[in-house]
């Protein structure tokens, strides 16, 4: 078995905001990211997929297929985008970096083909801020 | 040999902004800007590069404190524009478009004021890893 991973980035807006409490609580959890006007970030986001490399190609899957797939189903609908109210697969969701790795695992999943298995999300919010998500 | 020496403080904030020119309609700006003219915002993590040159004061070694050059950046850059949304939360930008060329001038004027006038200032703004300006050039 082996891991390939491609890096992609993108640039967002976003706020960290529960419509279910008050504006004061949402100061209290979330602080200044919960400014109304939006901040944003640079994000990196790093795909993982993992299989055996074939035996005519010697991929485990096609990176630039990869990177095509990630551009078409995910950096095409977040980049230079508000990902609390242009994201189709944000809506309704909290906006952090947990919930959009999540967010990103179930867009690329349904259009990977069956020959190649997703292992891991890494999203960074910042250089110094990332998740990590398996599928679990 | 000239005992001029620079030091550089780096420091970070996060900041939504579109850029727009009001003068213009939705399609000059869309064709100019692209998705940067998006209407509802989009935002990067910015790295900020603060250089100060001058001769090492006799006493202290230093050209400046860094320390103090810190709090300054800390008070003047980070509490006016970390969090925020540049185009809407910021008096600096209500008029100017918020380019990374704009928003290195802006800090450069900030922060000259509260520097010794013998020393050199000069910032480097990172938009994202591969997009950078530099304020002042010759």
């Amino acid at each position: 078995m082996v891991y390939l991973t491609r890096l992609e980035h993108f640039n967002a807006a976003h706020r960290l905001f529960n419509p279910e409490w008050s504006y004061e609580k949402n100061e209290e959890i979330f602080g200044k990211c919960a400014n109304e006007n939006w901040h944003g970030h640079n994000y990196e986001l790093y795909v993982t997929v993992k299989g055996e490399p074939n035996a005519d190609t010697g991929f485990v899957f096609d990176v630039k297929k990869l990177s095509q797939l990630i551009r078409l189903h995910v950096i095409e609908k977040v980049d230079h985008r508000n990902l609390n109210i242009d994201v189709d697969f944000m809506k309704g969701k909290m906006c952090s970096t947990e919930n959009l790795a999540r967010g990103i695992w179930a867009e690329l999943k349904a259009h990977l083909p069956g020959e190649v298995q997703l292992h891991c999300i890494k999203l960074y919010e910042t250089p110094r801020i990332y998740v990590e998500y398996f599928g679990e | 040999m000239s005992k001029r020496i620079a030091i550089f403080r780096r420091e970070h904030f996060n900041a939504a902004h579109r850029l727009y020119n009001e003068k213009w309609d939705d399609a000059t700006n869309e064709k100019v800007f692209g998705k940067c003219a998006l209407p509802n915002y989009h935002g990067h993590n910015y790295e900020l590069e603060v250089k100060v040159t001058g001769k090492p004061d006799k006493k202290t070694g230093y050209v400046m404190d860094l320390k103090a050059l810190s709090e300054l950046i800390k008070r003047e850059v980070h509490e006016r524009f970390d969090h925020k949304n540049l185009n809407l939360d910021t008096k600096e930008f209500k008029k100017l478009n918020p380019t990374a060329e704009n928003i290195a001038i802006v800090i450069y004027k900030l922060l000259r004021p509260h520097i010794d006038k013998e020393k050199d200032l000069h910032i480097r703004l990172y938009e994202t890893p591969r997009n950078f300006v530099e304020y002042p050039v010759d």
